[in-house]
């Protein structure tokens, strides 16, 4: 008796839960869009319907760390705004993911200068870095196809009891 | 009358004490004198009837590395009833870096004395909110000092920890 005819019967089919919850995972990734500068355009641009980000299930943006599973940092970051980019990325509950968008955040790109970060990896883990100054809109979907791919390969029990590190309260005046 | 004369015969009937290079180059007016005298010659230069300088539009200062007086101090104004611009000068040595705030003439000058100082390390007295405006307040350098090389003292600017 072949799956067909099973499947006609009772409709069911076996697979194993981490297969089910990497496909899970991969096929909602949630953006946290960190638009610092120009590459946020294009990351604008890739939600449009000529682009549709939401073909692969990542068109809700969120706009607080709380709920994103990857961030795109997309823009220029300086020594200044780096503070603010680790406080986002630790206030994102685990599993999460990076994208390194365009040449500055990846290596500084072309501000070889005093104030700008030459890559945010030297503060921050990132999973992807994406070339482009800035990367056009299927080039940033490419990266998101890449991170469901990493993410398809990762199992259930690979995120367990990963706690919210303790961020200390700031008082800005 | 030209602006040129004007300006002049404005400033040595006000003030006759002051000595004013008053050049011309290219249509562009510059008025350079001591630093002392700056609010007075603001303040008159905006209040004044015939003048009315009252647009202060950027102040910023050049580092001349090698020279006696090693900054300039430079405020570039406009005036709307004559549509034209001049631009006022002043040469602050290194070892004293102090020039009084403009910032009670023009507010527009407070964030633009900001830059300066965090950009220059001028010092502005009597400024009404004085910290730096880009660079972190901790920050201990000028970076568009000539001697302030372009990639940054190495270890100046903190960055986050990274996790492990």
């Amino acid at each position: 008796m072949g799956l067909e005819a099973k499947l006609k019967q009772d409709g069911f089919f076996t697979s194993t839960v981490d297969a089910l919850v990497a496909w899970a995972r991969k096929s909602a990734v949630w953006p946290m869009p960190m638009g610092i500068s120009c590459c946020a355009i294009e990351m604008m641009a890739s939600g449009d319907p000529k682009y549709d980000i939401a073909r692969f299930g990542s068109e809700v943006m969120r706009f607080t760390p709380r709920q994103s599973d990857c961030m795109i940092v997309a823009g220029t970051v300086t020594y200044k705004m780096s503070y603010v980019v680790k406080k986002i990325y630790d206030q994102m509950p685990a599993p999460k993911w990076v994208i390194a968008m365009g040449a500055c955040t990846s290596s500084g790109g072309m501000y070889r200068s005093y104030p700008v970060v030459q890559g945010i990896d030297q503060f921050m883990p990132v999973d992807i870095y994406l070339a482009g100054c800035p990367p056009r809109p299927d080039n940033l979907l490419n990266a998101l196809m890449q991170i469901q791919e990493k993410i398809g390969r990762t199992k259930a029990r690979d995120f367990q009891d990963i706690p919210l590190p303790e961020l200390p309260v700031i008082q800005n005046n | 009358m030209d602006l040129k004369e004007l300006v002049t015969y404005k400033l040595k009937e006000k003030f006759p004490e002051v000595e004013f290079d008053i050049t011309d180059y290219k249509e562009q007016l510059a008025v350079t004198f001591g630093k002392k005298n700056i609010v007075n010659v603001a303040s008159f230069l905006k209040d004044d009837p015939d003048l009315q300088f009252k647009l202060c539009e950027d102040v910023t200062a050049i580092d001349w590395a090698r020279r006696k007086n090693r900054f300039t101090v430079v405020y570039h104004i406009f005036s709307l009833k004559l549509n034209s611009r001049i631009r006022l000068k002043s040469d602050v040595d290194e070892s004293d870096l102090s020039v009084d705030s403009v910032a009670f003439v023009w507010k527009t000058a407070d964030w633009h004395e900001r830059e300066t100082y965090d950009m220059y390390g001028i010092i502005f007295n009597n400024h009404p909110d004085f910290r730096r405006m880009y660079m972190p307040e901790e920050f201990e350098y000028y970076p568009l000092r000539k001697d302030f090389p372009l990639m940054g003292i190495p270890g100046s600017l903190p960055l986050p920890k990274k996790d492990e």
